[in-house]
């Protein structure tokens, strides 16, 4: 659905995207994360057509960038960092000039779908500068919804909504996502991409690293379980080291954590020698990195 | 087509609720209309009280008015004055429209999701600019069509064909659109470098400078305003459109937007 090819852009003498190479596949949802000033919202205008690549080619549902930008534009949907709505008007009547600009067939009821799934229905009469942040945020997403689009751009979807009206939208994205568009979301909120997304990349000026949730935290950090004991953990860690199939030990207190590939396989074993050798078990867990561990990583390295 | 109809009407929706848009063509014609009419009236009946107003016009006049009495005359010249006054009502109103649409937008961060939709720049620009030219023009044609219809009523015969004259009517029917394209083409330009509608309203309003200039020059004698020099206005207003606006078009690109305006 979306492939690009040492994609670049460069503003004067500033690098903001450098020879992003990427494919996204139908259907998928694609978390672009990074830091501000990374190049996300660079990458998202170049895919949609706002802006043009200084080196490298990208295609967007078989489109070229710079050969069919309208074809593009007409295919796609973006929600714009900050919803950009026409305050002194009426959510209806945002909604019916989009419409028409991207030349939705049945305008009205393309608008009345969209304002009643959002829950606007009752207040589309009243303007758009009297709906709260998430109301207008919202209606923002009906507007990127209009004309409906098989990939989907979200620039920091619930960047700066209060907790219920960003859960609402993240649930409305998980809804798109059961309708199998194809979504790419850039965000900040790593919980968010954990949850919602199939695959992310880490970005950073260029490419850090691309691939789902999971396999980042295996790849990272290969799986580790703790081991929570009764005393001192120290006193176990050499125990553990000479076992064959432990990667890594680390003792910190009371705790054990241990680096291996089949926890399900080799636990039983670990359990029973650290038995033998005197310790009191008090839990067992696998540990799990959060995507922010990653992130962070990936990000300062 | 429908795609500039509808940008158009936004326009006018979202910017016909600013009460400073909406006194500047509202009330502004009003005032234009109401300075001529008001001279008209106190010195309706001066024409006893001059004592050489029988006499032929001073020499000042030129070719203004032949065949005119000096009182008659010195009211041709009045008028022409107030006349050249009209010229300034379709520059102030689209500075003052478009200033408050591109800036709003651009305040309103509004700009990138329409940039977003399958609109060309030349549908966008076109919409945008009829919005701002078309009240502006419609106010000017209907302030200028009152003032002389009761002008007709206040002066004689005479006097009223020097008022709808040929040259007036270029000035005000052709020459008067194009003063509002080519404030608009200063206005976008303007309004991509500041993000206050007002700063943008005002430094578009630079564009009405040579008429002022035009205005003071008749009134202190140094220009006499006549058939040419409104054509050579029409023809310099003209060119300046063309290029203003193709410059203005050139700052009106999606890329030059997003990554250039402040």
């Amino acid at each position: 659905m979306i492939k690009t090819e040492n994609l670049t852009k460069k503003f004067d003498e500033t690098l903001a995207v450098d020879r992003l190479t990427l494919e996204i596949d139908e259907g998928e949802v694609f978390g672009f994360l990074g830091p501000n000033g990374a190049g996300k919202t660079t990458t998202v205008r170049m895919l949609t057509s706002l802006i043009a690549p200084s080196a490298g080619t990208a295609t967007v549902m078989g489109y070229q960038i710079g050969a069919d930008d309208q074809q593009i534009r007409r295919n796609v949907g973006i929600l714009t960092e900050t919803p950009g709505m026409y305050d002194r008007l009426s959510a209806w009547r945002n909604l019916t000039i989009y419409a028409t600009l991207y030349e939705v067939e049945n305008v009205e009821q393309q608008v009345e779908k969209y304002l009643k799934m959002l829950g606007l229905w009752e207040r589309r009469h009243d303007a758009a500068g009297t709906f709260s942040k998430g109301m207008r945020q919202k209606l923002a997403i009906a507007r990127t919804l209009l004309h409906e689009p098989k990939i989907i751009f979200l620039d920091e979807p619930t960047a700066g909504l209060d907790p219920e009206a960003a859960k609402l939208v993240r649930d409305f994205i998980a809804e798109l996502k059961g309708e199998g568009r194809t979504i790419f979301i850039c965000t900040h909120n790593l919980d968010e991409a954990d949850r919602l997304c199939d695959r992310v990349a880490v970005f950073k000026t260029r490419l850090r690293v691309v691939d789902s949730p999971q396999a980042l935290r295996k790849q990272l950090y290969g799986r580790q379980v703790v081991f929570h004991l009764a005393e001192a953990a120290e006193g176990y860690a050499s125990m553990a080291e000479n076992l064959p199939f432990i990667k890594r030990v680390q003792a910190v207190g009371n705790k054990l954590v241990l680096s291996l590939e089949e926890p399900e396989q080799h636990n039983p074993d670990i359990i029973r020698q650290l038995v033998r050798a005197g310790a009191n078990i008090q839990f067992v867990g696998e540990l799990r990195h959060s995507l922010e561990d990653i992130y962070l990583q990936l990000v300062n390295d | 087509m429908e795609k500039i109809k509808t940008i158009i009407l936004k326009e006018w929706a979202e910017v016909f609720k600013n009460k400073m848009v909406l006194f500047t063509v509202a009330f502004l014609p009003l005032i234009f209309i109401a300075m001529p009419l008001v001279t008209l009236a106190a010195t309706a009946n001066m024409g006893g009280e001059i004592s050489s107003a029988d006499s032929p016009p001073d020499e000042f006049f030129g070719d203004l008015c032949v065949d005119l009495s000096e009182y008659d005359c010195t009211q041709v010249y009045m008028l022409n004055i107030y006349t050249l006054m009209f010229m300034m009502l379709p520059v102030i109103i689209p500075a003052s429209i478009a200033s408050y649409s591109i800036v709003g937008e651009k305040t309103a961060r509004s700009l990138e999701p329409l940039l977003a939709t399958p609109i060309t720049i030349a549908e966008l620009v076109t919409g945008k600019a009829l919005a701002a030219i078309i009240p502006a023009v419609a106010a000017t044609w209907l302030a200028f069509g009152i003032y002389v219809a009761a002008a007709w009523f206040m002066v004689t015969e005479r006097i009223f064909a020097y008022l709808v004259a040929p040259m007036w009517l270029t000035a005000v029917f052709i020459v008067g659109p194009l003063l509002a394209l080519m404030a608009v083409a200063a206005a976008i330009m303007i309004s991509s470098r500041v993000s206050d509608p007002r700063v943008a309203e005002q430094l578009s309003a630079i564009v009405v400078l040579p008429l002022v200039m035009l205005l003071i020059g008749q009134s202190v004698g140094f220009i006499l305003i006549d058939q040419r020099v409104i054509l050579w206005m029409g023809v310099i207003v003209a060119a300046l459109d063309v290029g203003l606006m193709y410059l203005a078009v050139k700052v009106f690109q999606r890329e030059t937007i997003l990554t250039r305006w402040k």
